[in-house]
């Protein structure tokens, strides 16, 4: 959604679209710096950006906030695996597989909860979520493996792949695109170009009739109903979009390491994907992928530091604070993780709400304003791209 | 027979807890019109409450064992039992019961400031944002608990006078088979004294009729000059209260851990939702009912038909209440049916 209510230009999104690409494939460079060019922290960066790309098109273009996110980001995982296992390491089939699956399952799930709206659809959706994940745990344990997880193992058919006559190793087999080895930088690059792909087809979507009509969905849904639409279909339509992106981000996920738990499903992992969405700027194209990029980025640095090291690193402070500083900073970090995402969500919530890119624009304003006349704030625009809608 | 009531006793105390929490989240979202996802850790502050407070008394000194008179040995023993044998073994006992003591004042003080310093800027803001904010704070809420107690479950014990099961089936002349923890039925009853306390406070007071006219008409309300504001964050720290005296007295029941909060938020919404959104009542009776229901499907006759069902079954009752009844069991038509 664009701020002053025009929608960008088609130049203008390829553009985006061209310096998203190359700022995507170049992260090995320029994440150097930040010290996160190393291949598993940018595959997630790229996973989880799929994954709130995926999001915010349900929530950022309808408004409608689901807390069961992560049900389709687990089914997808468990598909891409159940698919390693069954039928051939190549990640193409899973990929598809994985997709399809969440979508239908999307469908599912989407088609009974989006008979409500506002919170009660949220309430729906997390309570499929958490049903889903009890199973999971529970019942399902044939499919899921329960609590282990579900992983690959010596002793699976995977039928492609003997009747193609791929060579049995000794060892567990790693997942492979036409050959090439989905580990390391090579599983970046694959995990990167699924994302560009996925952000150009949300592009797409978001710029279309179809998208216009799910905005309007956000900004007067009654208005809607009045002027003839029934907007139950493209609802639905988008629910299970937003599904199949948590589908491919589960395969991707189980791409770069075949290994699929029950904990992805949790309800905390719905909530992740909200923050992501959130803290980036709910709506906008770019905001999901940064704001995934950065809380992942963050996890990786604040989690990793112990008590060691934040003795080592806080060994300024006088003597005597010492303790009490490395205690009162040890609240945040490792372990406690948790407790600044926590912290995040709140501040972004409560001073940002239209996070990192409306800061961006906050600040470009403060720049420009004596060239821009008054530029509407985010939550009025939504009539007047309402009015669009229709055409 | 004596199974059946076997299974509605058994669910009769977690519905309780429900109940409890379920009460305290339609009161705010009546009141507030709050969607407060933060609602589940109020219960477990008050369970920690009762934690702090066994810790406190427990704190222990050597004391030389007499039982042992082949070599020195010693013992822990509290120090408050040490000095005062009769009076302080009693409180250590009793520590679980004295803790709601200490846990109205916290619970209050706690409710108090989450509502002046964090609520009150989002009664405008869409529900979207609420349960976001909310839903940060639960986060926060349980980061720091566990980093204070710990990741494990930390028992609590019941006291000594309620320790055991009562026979109940022997009391009603049905059989022996049918006993039922003592604890469980103290917390039954405090239940039901809770929840009395609760309506008769909103029945039969000054304070309460005008909080109710305010659930109906707020506008109106403040228009005749009170300040319905002020009551209504009294009425929040009355709904955090609730919250932690359910959970200082689950405490012996279920030993706390630092995701409680979280596990029962989302069963508690659910009743909520089943109850009837702002419908006390509702939000009471869903809570026992899919107490209830839970501990029907948890047996292993209903196990063996549906497998899984004990897992999934408050998730069905909602799902399909919400499709089927939107404005819940027992809720007002109108009130947010959409």
């Amino acid at each position: 959604m664009s701020v002053t209510g025009r929608t960008p230009s088609a130049l203008a999104d390829w553009i985006l679209m061209v310096l998203f690409a190359a700022a995507v494939l170049t992260m090995p460079w320029w994440l150097a710096p930040f010290g996160a060019n190393y291949p598993d922290l940018m595959q997630k960066f790229a996973i989880y950006g799929v994954f709130a790309v995926g999001f915010n098109l349900l929530f950022g273009l309808t408004g409608y906030l689901s807390f069961g996110h992560a049900a389709f980001l687990g089914v997808g995982s468990y598909t891409a695996v159940w698919c390693f296992k069954l039928l051939t390491m190549n990640v193409l089939p899973a990929l598809v597989a994985s997709v399809v699956v969440a979508g239908i399952f999307a469908f599912l799930i989407g088609f009974v909860s989006l008979r409500r709206s506002g919170i009660y659809f949220s309430i729906l959706t997390l309570a499929f979520a958490q049903m889903s994940y009890n199973l999971a745990y529970s019942v399902l344990t044939p499919i899921t493996n329960g609590e282990t997880g579900l992983q690959l193992s010596l002793s699976d058919p995977r039928v492609v792949d003997s009747a193609l006559g791929v060579e049995v190793t000794r060892s567990l087999p790693s997942t492979t695109f036409f050959g090439i080895k989905m580990s390391g930088i090579s599983g970046f690059y694959f995990c990167a170009v699924v994302l560009i792909i996925a952000f150009f087809v949300a592009l797409r979507i978001t710029r279309s009739p179809f998208g216009m009509m799910l905005k309007a969905i956000k900004s007067n849904q009654t208005r809607m109903k009045y002027t003839g639409f029934n907007t139950r279909p493209y609802l639905i339509w988008a629910f299970v979009i937003s599904g199949m992106y948590a589908g491919l981000a589960g395969a991707l996920l189980s791409i770069t390491d075949p290994l699929a738990g029950a904990e992805r499903m949790q309800w905390t992992a719905s909530g992740e994907v909200v923050l992501m969405t959130i803290l980036g700027g709910v709506g906008t194209m770019i905001g999901p992928v940064l704001g995934a990029a950065l809380i992942k980025y963050l996890e990786n640095i604040f989690s990793a530091i112990n008590t060691g090291e934040l003795t080592r690193m806080l060994s300024w402070v006088p003597e005597g604070m010492q303790d009490f500083a490395v205690s009162t900073v040890g609240l945040f970090v490792g372990d406690g993780w948790h407790l600044t995402l926590g912290l995040m969500f709140m501040i972004v919530v409560v001073f940002l709400p239209g996070g990192i890119m409306e800061g961006v624009r906050r600040i470009a304003r403060l720049f420009s304003r004596r060239k821009a006349g008054p530029v509407e704030p985010p939550r009025a625009t939504n009539i007047a791209t309402a009015g669009e809608g229709g055409a | 027979m004596d199974a059946i009531l076997l299974q509605v006793l058994n669910g009769l105390d977690k519905g309780a807890a429900y109940a409890l929490i379920a009460l305290g989240l339609t009161l705010v979202f009546g009141t507030l019109g709050v969607v407060n996802f933060a609602h589940g850790a109020l219960f477990m502050f008050g369970a920690f409450c009762a934690v702090t407070l066994e810790k406190v008394l427990t704190i222990s000194t050597k004391v030389k064992d007499e039982s042992i008179t082949f070599f020195e040995a010693y013992k822990e023993v509290p120090i408050l039992e040490a000095n005062f044998p009769v009076v302080g073994g009693f409180i250590v006992d009793w520590s679980v019961p004295f803790a709601i003591l200490l846990a109205i004042p916290v619970m209050l003080i706690i409710g108090l400031v989450m509502e002046r310093g964090l609520i009150r800027h989002f009664y405008n803001r869409p529900h979207a944002d609420q349960i976001l904010v909310t839903f940060g704070l639960a986060i926060v809420a349980q980061e720091i608990i566990r980093h204070y107690f710990g990741a494990n479950p930390i028992p609590q014990l019941a006291p000594d006078a309620f320790a055991g099961a009562a026979p109940i089936g022997e009391l009603f002349g049905l059989g022996k088979n049918v006993v039922y923890p003592w604890w469980r039925l103290v917390y039954l009853g405090f239940a039901t004294l809770i929840i009395g306390g609760v309506f008769a406070f909103l029945q039969f007071t000054t304070f309460g009729m005008v909080v109710r006219a305010g659930m109906q008409d707020r506008e109106t309300v403040g228009l005749l000059g009170i300040n319905i504001q002020r009551r209504f964050t009294i009425v929040f720290a009355l709904a955090a209260v609730v919250a932690g005296l359910a959970g200082v007295m689950y405490t012996p029941i279920l030993p706390p851990n630092y995701h409680m909060g979280m596990d029962f938020l989302v069963l508690s919404f659910v009743v909520v939702v089943v109850g009837g959104m702002g419908s006390l009542g509702g939000a009471v009776l869903a809570g026992f009912l899919l107490g209830i229901l839970q501990s029907f499907a948890s047996m292993t006759e209903v196990k063996s038909i549906v497998p899984g069902i004990d897992q999934i079954i408050i998730y069905l009752v909602a799902v399909v209440v919400l499709l089927v009844r939107p404005r819940g069991l027992l809720g007002r038509k109108g009130v947010m049916e959409d």
